[in-house]
Order: C-alpha cells, then sequence, then structure tokens
C-alpha cells in the first residue's frame, strides 16, 4: 500500500491547536437535518464516539451516530460484513426513512466499496429503505468538505428531475439552528413554498418531549428533498458550498443557483434579501427593512466603539469571509483572518474585504497565535477554541459559529440576515465595552 | 416530578426479557450474557458476566476506541509529556482537552501542554506514501518549540494500514535529540473492544519506556503512587490535600496533575495503590514484578471509603504516629462530612440510581450514594472486564477472544539490582491475616445487592427501556446519554466529566457530591416536565420499541 520510493517534496507543516474537525462530523450534522434519518460512520466506533460527543457538548441536544464497528480484522480485510450487520441492526431498531453513510478515514484507507456493499445489501435484504453514501476521508477534507458533500450526495441519491414548481430551495452551509429558523421565518414573510436543506434546527434544538422519540423530531422532509431538482431557483449560502469536492459540484444539481457568502453585514444582507427577492419575484417585506435600517442606525451609534480597534477573526471560512465584509463595514480592522480550509478562492474574497488583514489559509491557533503576537489585537471573533488566543492575549473573545462548549445556548447564536448582524455587533461592542470596563481602575459604569 | 415505582415490586427476569426481546436471535443470544441479575454467594461468589467483547455494528455504544484510552485517558492528564496524534486531523481535535483534567504546574514557567494539542495531520499523500517524514517534521518541531522532556507519539486508525512504524521514528528522532525520551503507542483505535485496549498499551510503553529512568527518590516519608487516579473535576488535589495532612508523601499519581519527573522514579516509592483498576491494574502487577513494590486496591470516592482507605495505607506503614495522625484526620474531616451527610440524607433516602459509566466509577460512586440512603437499581461498565465485576479470582478462567490477543501482554522478570521486596514474606504472611488482600480487588457486584441488573456496555435501546421500566431517580452517565435520558425528564449526573463541577473525591468531595445530588433530586426544574407515563400511563403500552 505503501510506495517508499516516491520522495514528497514539500512536507507540509503539523497543526498545532488546530482550527478544523473532520468530514465525517459535517457529513452527520447533514444527516441530523434530515427528518427520521440515521447517520452510520463506516470505520471504528471510536470516530462515531468523539463526534457524538463533540456534537452533543455543543447542542446539548441527544446525537446518535451509529458504526459499523471495524475490529481489526475488518481493518485488514473490508468492512462489508460490519456494514451489512450495522444497517441490518440501524434500520431494525430505528426504521428510518433515511441511513446516512459517511465513510471514515479507516475505511477509506483500506479502500472498502460502500456503495458496492449497499447495493449488495439490498439485494440481499429486500430493504426498501433508501441509503446515502458519501465519501468523507478525512486526510482529503475537513468538516465543511464533509457537510458540502454529504448535501451534494443526498441531492443526487434522492432528487428526482421532474417540472419546475412553484417553489425554491435554500441551501446553507453549517450555520446555527438559530440561523435556520430564521431563513425559515424569511421564506414565509416572503409568502413563499421554500425548502430548507439541511435543516436541523429542531432535531439539534429541540423541545423537552412529551413522549419518548427514537430519533428526534424535525428536519428536512424526503419528499423535500425529492422535489430540490425541480425548484424554480435555488439560494445558496455559504463560500464553502460553492467548491467542488468528493461528490461533484452542488450547482450540477441544483436549478437556477445563486451562490452567495452568508448574509452578514449590510452588504451581504443587501445581495441576500436582493437574492431572495429575484427569486420570489416578491419586495422584501417591511419587517426586514425595519431590521436593516435598526441595524444602519447602530452601526452609527457603535462606531466610537469600534473606529480602528484590530480584530483577529479565525475559524470556518463560511463565517471569516463574511465577518470580513462585516467588520470592515464598522471600522474594524480584521488584521489576521485564519481558517482551517484551503480555499484560495476564498482567500481571494477575503483579500477583497480586508485589504490590510494577515489571510492565513490552512491555518491553526498555535500559527495563528506566533502571529498576532506584537501586532496589537483587541478582539478575537471566533469559535470557543478562539479562548486560546484570546486567553494569550488577553483580549475578548466574540463567540460565533461552532464548536462552542464553554457558553450556553451556541445552539441559538444568530448570525445571518439583518437581524443575526445586530446580534453580533451588539455582541462586538459589548465585549469591547466590558473589557475595557474590567480593565480600568476608574469604575466607569457609563460608556 | 416522575410518579415513582415501587422497584421491589419489579422483576428483573421480566425486564431483562423485555430488553432481549426487540433483538435478532443472535445479538440476543450474546446480550443475554451480558445482562445478568446479580447474586451474591458466600460474600463473593456472583454470576458470570460477558464483558469486553465487542459491540454490536450498529448498536449505539458508549465505548470509545482505543487512541482515546491511551492518549485521553492514561497519558493525557499528564502536563510536561508533549503529545503528537499520528493520523488525520479529527482525533487530536477531539481529545484535545476534552476530558477535564485539571493540573497545577510547580511553577509559573514550568511546562503544562495540555491545553495544547498537536497533530501531524496527515493528508492525502501521506496517506499513500507514508507519514514517518511528516512526524520526523513534527518531532522536530516539537523539539524546537518546546524542547520537552519527551515526547508522545499516538497513533490513529489508519496509521496502522499505512505501515507507518512510530516506534522506528521514535528511536531515531531519540539519537538526534538524545536528552528528550521520545516513545510511540501503536494504540490504533481498531484495537481491542474499546478504550480498554488503549489503557493496555499505554501501560506497557510508560513501564518500559518511562518508569525507572531514575533512581532518585521524592524526599518526605511513607512514599506512595496512586494508580488509576486522573484528576477530573480536581480529585487528585483534595487527595493529596489529604495524604498531607495526614503525613503521607504521594510519589506519582498515574496520572492526574502529573510530571515526568515523578513517573520516572515511580519505582523508588513503597507501595502502590490502585484507584482506577481497569485502566492501571496492568502497571501496578508489572511494578510488583519487576521491582518487588506491593500493590492493594483503594477508593477514594465516599467519605467512608476514603476513611477505610486512609486507615490502610497508614497501616501498610505500620507507624503507629502516622495511624494515629491518620485517624485524628479522619475524625477532624468527617464532623463536616456528617453534618452536610444527614441534613442531605434526609431528603435524599429511598430515592434510586443507576449508574453506567466507566471501568470503576459504576462502582466507587455507590458508596457515596449508599452513604445518602440512596439505593442503586442497576449498574454496569462501559469497558470493563469480567475481573472488574466479578473480582481478581476469575482472571484465570477469562476466555481470551480475538480482539484481547492482540493487545501485548509484556513477560516482565525481575531487576536483578532494584528489586527489593517491601514487605518480607511473613510480613506479608501476617497482614494478609489480618485481612489485608495484596493485589486484588473484589469488583463491583458482590457489592451490590441481589435482584440487581448489571449490564456490560449499556446501549441506548437499553437505557430507555430501564428508564421506563425503573424510572430511578437519577442516572449516571457520559455527555452522550445525558441529554436523551434528560428528554425523558430524568435527571442525568455525569461521571465523566462530573458536568464540570467537583471535585468529588476525599472528604470535601463526598461534601460536594451530596450537595450536588440533592440540588439535583430537589430542584423544581424536572418537576416542570411531564413525564410521559405521568399524565397517561396507557402510553407506554404504545412505546416505539414494543411495535
Ligand atoms: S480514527 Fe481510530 S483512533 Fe481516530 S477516533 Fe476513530 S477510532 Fe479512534
Ligand atoms: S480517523 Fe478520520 S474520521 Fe475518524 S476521527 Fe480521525 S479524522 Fe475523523
Amino acid at each position: 500500500m505503501k510506495a517508499q520510493e516516491k520522495v514528497i517534496e514539500k512536507i507540509a507543516d503539523p497543526a498545532r491547536n488546530t482550527c478544523r474537525l473532520c468530514a465525517p462530523l459535517g457529513a452527520s450534522t447533514v444527516f441530523r437535518g434530515i427528518e427520521n434519518c440515521i447517520p452510520l460512520l463506516h470505520g471504528s466506533q471510536g470516530c462515531s464516539t468523539y463526534i457524538r460527543r463533540y456534537m452533543i457538548s455543543h447542542f446539548r441536544e441527544p446525537v446518535d451516530i451509529a458504526s459499523s464497528n471495524f475490529s481489526e480484522s475488518a481493518a485488514v480485510f473490508g468492512g462489508r460484513e460490519n456494514l451489512h450487520t450495522a444497517l441490518d441492526n440501524v434500520i431494525g431498531k430505528y426504521q428510518p426513512s433515511l441511513v446516512g453513510i459517511a465513510t471514515t478515514c479507516l475505511s477509506e484507507t483500506i479502500g472498502d466499496d460502500v456503495s458496492l456493499y449497499i447495493k449488495e445489501y439490498n439485494e440481499k435484504s429486500k430493504s426498501d429503505v433508501p441509503v446515502v453514501n458519501v465519501p468523507t476521508p478525512s486526510y482529503k477534507g475537513i468538516h465543511t468538505d464533509g457537510y458540502r458533500d454529504a448535501v451534494i450526495s443526498c441531492i443526487k441519491t434522492v432528487s428526482k428531475e421532474n417540472e419546475s414548481g412553484d417553489f425554491i430551495n435554500i441551501i446553507p452551509a453549517f450555520v446555527s439552528p438559530e440561523d435556520l429558523r430564521h431563513l425559515k421565518e424569511i421564506a414565509s414573510d416572503f409568502k413563499t413554498d421554500a425548502v430548507l436543506f439541511p435543516d436541523y434546527s429542531e432535531t439539534l434544538d429541540g423541545e423537552s418531549w412529551e413522549s419518548y422519540k427514537k430519533i428526534s423530531p424535525g428536519g428536512t422532509l424526503l419528499s423535500d428533498i425529492a422535489r430540490i431538482k425541480s425548484a424554480k431557483a435555488s439560494i445558496v449560502i455559504g463560500s464553502s458550498l460553492s467548491r467542488s469536492g468528493l461528490s461533484g459540484s452542488l450547482s450540477d444539481h441544483l436549478p437556477n443557483s445563486h451562490f452567495m457568502n452568508l448574509p452578514i453585514g449590510i452588504d451581504l444582507c443587501d445581495e441576500f434579501f436582493g437574492a431572495f427577492e429575484k427569486a420570489t419575484g416578491k419586495q422584501l417585506p417591511e419587517k426586514y427593512s425595519s431590521e436593516r435600517n435598526r441595524l444602519v442606525d447602530s452601526y452609527m451609534d457603535a462606531h466610537k466603539y469600534f473606529f480602528e480597534k484590530r480584530a483577529i477573526i479565525a475559524g470556518d471560512e463560511d463565517l471569516v469571509v463574511s465577518l470580513a465584509s462585516f467588520m470592515s463595514e464598522i471600522g474594524i480592522v480584521p488584521v489576521i483572518c485564519a481558517t482551517g480550509s484551503d480555499n484560495p478562492a476564498a482567500a481571494e474574497i477575503i483579500k477583497k474585504y480586508a485589504p490590510d488583514a494577515e489571510v492565513m489559509s490552512d491555518s491553526d491557533y498555535a500559527t495563528v497565535l506566533d502571529k498576532a503576537k506584537g501586532m496589537n489585537c483587541d478582539l478575537v471573533i471566533g469559535s470557543s477554541k478562539g479562548f486560546y488566543l484570546s486567553k494569550n492575549l488577553s483580549i475578548p473573545l466574540v463567540r460565533v459559529g461552532f464548536p462552542v462548549h464553554d457558553r450556553f445556548g451556541s445552539q441559538r447564536i444568530k448570525h445571518l440576515g439583518y437581524r443575526g448582524t445586530q446580534s453580533i455587533l451588539d455582541n462586538i461592542a459589548n465585549a469591547i465595552i466590558e473589557h475595557k470596563q474590567n480593565s480600568s481602575n476608574i469604575g466607569y459604569s457609563y460608556l | 416530578m416522575t410518579k415513582k415505582v415501587d422497584f421491589n415490586s419489579i422483576k428483573p427476569e421480566e425486564v431483562k426479557e423485555e430488553l432481549l426481546s426487540k433483538y435478532p436471535v443472535k445479538v440476543a443470544r450474546k446480550r443475554a450474557k451480558q445482562i445478568v441479575i446479580n447474586k451474591v454467594d458466600n460474600g463473593d461468589v456472583v454470576p458470570e458476566v460477558l464483558a469486553n467483547t465487542r459491540t454490536v455494528p450498529g448498536i449505539l455504544t458508549m465505548r470509545g476506541c482505543a487512541y482515546a484510552g491511551c492518549k485521553g485517558v492514561v497519558l493525557g492528564p499528564t502536563r510536561d509529556i508533549l503529545q503528537i496524534t499520528h493520523g488525520p486531523i479529527g482525533c487530536a481535535f477531539y481529545s484535545w482537552l476534552t476530558r477535564r483534567n485539571q493540573t497545577r504546574p510547580k511553577t509559573d514557567d514550568a511546562p503544562n501542554f495540555m491545553p495544547y494539542t498537536m497533530s501531524t495531520d496527515l493528508q492525502e499523500d501521506e496517506v499513500i506514501f507514508g507519514g514517518e517524514k511528516k512526524l520526523k517534521k513534527a518531532i522536530e518541531e516539537a523539539v524546537g518549540l518546546f524542547h520537552p522532556k519527551a515526547i508522545g507519539i499516538f497513533s490513529t486508525c489508519p496509521v496502522g494500514l499505512i505501515g507507518d512504524d512510530v516506534h522506528a521514528v521514535a528511536r531515531e528522532m531519540e539519537e538526534k535529540f538524545p536528552d528528550v525520551n521520545i516513545f510511540g503507542f501503536s494504540c490504533e483505535g481498531y484495537k481491542g473492544v474499546s478504550q480498554s485496549a488503549g489503557h493496555h498499551i499505554a501501560n506497557n510503553k510508560v513501564f518500559t519506556d518511562v518508569v525507572g529512568l531514575s533512581d532518585k527518590p521524592k524526599e518526605g516519608k511513607f512514599r506512595f503512587n496512586i494508580l488509576g487516579e486522573y484528576n477530573i473535576g480536581g480529585d487528585a488535589f483534595e487527595i493529596e490535600r489529604v495524604a498531607e495532612k495526614c503525613g503521607l508523601t504521594i510519589h506519582s499519581t498515574f496520572s492526574g496533575n502529573s510530571e515526568y519527573d515523578e513517573f520516572i522514579s515511580a519505582h523508588t516509592a513503597d507501595l502502590n495503590v490502585v484507584m482506577c483498576h481497569r485502566s492501571i491494574n496492568y502497571l501496578a502487577e508489572m511494578m510488583e514484578k519487576k521491582f518487588g513494590i506491593p500493590w492493594f486496591k483503594v477508593n477514594f470516592i465516599g467519605a467512608e471509603s476514603s476513611a477505610k482507605s486512609l486507615r490502610k495505607i497508614a497501616e501498610y506503614f505500620g507507624d503507629k504516629e502516622l495511624m494515629a495522625n491518620v485517624e485524628k484526620v479522619i475524625a477532624e474531616e468527617m464532623i463536616e462530612v456528617e453534618k452536610v451527610r444527614l441534613d442531605v440524607k434526609s431528603r435524599c433516602e429511598g430515592k434510586t440510581a443507576m449508574l453506567f459509566v466507566g471501568g470503576s466509577r459504576a462502582h466507587h460512586y455507590q458508596d457515596l450514594f449508599r452513604e445518602i440512603g440512596m439505593q442503586t437499581l442497576s449498574a454496569g461498565y462501559e469497558f470493563a472486564h469480567r475481573d472488574d465485576y466479578e473480582g481478581r479470582k476469575v482472571i484465570p478462567e477469562i476466555v481470551i477472544d480475538a480482539d484481547t490477543r492482540n493487545i501485548e501482554e509484556l513477560t516482565v522478570e525481575k531487576d536483578d539490582n532494584r528489586f527489593s521486596p517491601r514487605k518480607s514474606e511473613s510480613e506479608i504472611e501476617a497482614y494478609s491475616k489480618k485481612g489485608f488482600k495484596w493485589s486484588d480487588y473484589d469488583g463491583m457486584m458482590p457489592e451490590m445487592q441481589n435482584n440487581t441488573l448489571v449490564i456490560d456496555d449499556l446501549n441506548h435501546y437499553e437505557t430507555e427501556v430501564l428508564i421506563e421500566k425503573y424510572r430511578p431517580d437519577i442516572f449516571c452517565a457520559g455527555i452522550k446519554e445525558k441529554y436523551v435520558v434528560q428528554k425523558q425528564g430524568i435527571p442525568l449526573k455525569q461521571l465523566h466529566s462530573y458536568d464540570y463541577s467537583g471535585p468529588y473525591a476525599g472528604f470535601k468531595g463526598a461534601i460536594n457530591f451530596y450537595k450536588e445530588i440533592d440540588r439535583i433530586l430537589n430542584t423544581n426544574v424536572f418537576k416542570l416536565v411531564k413525564a410521559p407515563w405521568q399524565e397517561t400511563p396507557e402510553l407506554s403500552g404504545s412505546y416505539a420499541w414494543t411495535k
């Protein structure tokens, strides 16, 4: 399996305090956003246990992810039997509407042919439960890639070409359940029929249950995924979704698609709502123009706190791109924009929004910290992992994105739209004010 | 609050039947041996439990992987061994500070690598052509940045398959950096059936490559090591506090709040006491064989158990003054303990608990519940072996399956120069007569009541059935189980991370735990949650698993 002869000229750096997670986590998130779907990772049980515990610590909800549970011999001879047994048990126990299989580094390394195994299983078991398979080797991609590839695989497997219908698709990148609820609200305010996929707004931020449920309720209906290809337009938000990956390219499977960055900040939100108007042929509901106006008003009110403040933005590329645009609008200077992914296109856009920033792709927190020392930064915007920067540089951290496991209510962080922007703006202003207040001896109570 | 069931009226045979009824025949046959109704004969004879066998694919287990057991559990809590995860990025990310072990470097500038995670972050090229070069580069970088005393390399699943030899890399890099001790662990996640395999792999390497490198003993009287205490929530701090107060010297703790220098000289201590038997009994055994250090089991979870353990240690050293001092400390500490205990007991007496966690906690925490009058209805481990359930006496009977056979069992010999029995044979004999149990662990089941259910590797589905049948007042497990149990209106206390509170060890820890359980059981929050059977009892008949 190993060709020692080949010399790898360039050995990449090891990662120190990494900025990214692995691909099956992204895929599992998408699967949790489908009604009555159960994710199944093909590999050793450790990956699914780790991923479950990680997602649970952020969402504080049950997250069931099954595993095909490789033994040492499966690791050597292949995991066909394991996958078949796992499918038997998962289908028997959960009676799911869909099983979403994502591979792991182990099954990818040994080259298991999962599609073939699924075909054999279906023939053998006569099961009519659809099974989606998405290759997610984490040595080729990260969580945002796994997320996108799962979205594509699901559409590829489930959706049928049909006559065009009077509805639109909304496909968001990895955002919070609160954001998903907001997207649904927007569609409903536009009085438009929309398929939101994936939709984990309930499955990963659910209510207290009246009776026991095997799989958390909520999620995009399978019948809705089935009609995705016949929408009149598709709004796709998040730069990571525009790239093509192991499962192909999203644009090949969506009708009339508008790819754009996450709507954060006036500019990007205007673009987003503009696309909505165009796709639906309807005017922006007044509620949103008011939200916009309030946001503009607060830009002015808060400007004195923001002016020439220097920020580090670190995390998923989708967020970093849009936050860079937003920061520049409000007068904060992004000095470092770091992403865990390696996407030159995204780096280009960030450069455009934040011309003075050091843009670091494929980066990690330790490298960012080395860079940041001596740069006089005032704040960090990123996930809980950014606490490492915040602590070492003694500057505040405004928590956004995933994972946030050192604060309460991570599922309900608002990022998107005028409303989400407003919330981030308020948090940044308050973080700056609080830091100033706490580090002064005077005891200011007006700031 | 949830309507109580009279658990005395529940027939465990029926519950067991229900638990098994939904499985395919093959699975049911296997699970039948892992779900056991407890019955204690002659003080310590209990039924056999099938443990440490592979979880059936597709069944949602609590278990993790060998890498988690090795890097996360055993080595993770050590602050100054720099740890490099060799593999793709995810495994390192997920094991980054997730176990909430605490540590206190002795000085401000002493190294502490625990908040730090380093991964070789393997990419496609390396998976195809090998990752040794990148590993070497990572080691060079680590040495350049920190120049640590020691570096541990932890292999994840793909590493074994692409043929990287982490041990050869370690040796080569050690030649390059002779003052850094570099060692590798072949702890690929697919080895064994759970974290347990990783514990064993960790024990072996720590024994061969770390313990015994320096013969310089620590200062202090009555020196001993604590094995299998990982300082979750500050437990080790509390044990250190009490030990110091008694006049005992903890030479090293494997591995909570520990340092490399303490590990390398651990063989100079005069006693090993074992907390978590599952994760570290191998090291205790090997140190006894090689260096002649006796070991026995202790438990610092529970005030009574802590007192008992302290007395045992003092008795071992046999010093009158020490023994008197220990009694004095216990008496002093128990004043506050008793005050809180009796108060809490008045509200918790008669309530019920279930514990499914780890390889020792499901046993140890029963003591704490007992102290406030609560009964354990059912318990089981996540990754333990038969000896943790039934006692070490069954070790010779344990059938070794393919998964276990793959984990190396070291042959250990006496160290000709450094072997020195700490007690003579006649002394050992005399102690045994007094009831001292050397190198032994009785297991969990002999201390549990008859007719309680003992379940190994409890899964999601079975959790639901247990809760529906017994409606315990509290369920103890980990974060993966927390929200699914709480959705059913039953509070869950995490015994891996302690829900980020603690310590629960020792005397102050017992007080913390009593108060915590009191808070949980007597809060109003869970009264707001309507349990499904509360208003419509017939509903249980339509539960999904009976469909
Ligand atoms: S790849 Fe292997 S080592 Fe890594 S988390 Fe998964 S099971 Fe564990
Ligand atoms: S082996 Fe791959 S899939 Fe599994 S946890 Fe590690 S990075 Fe993720």
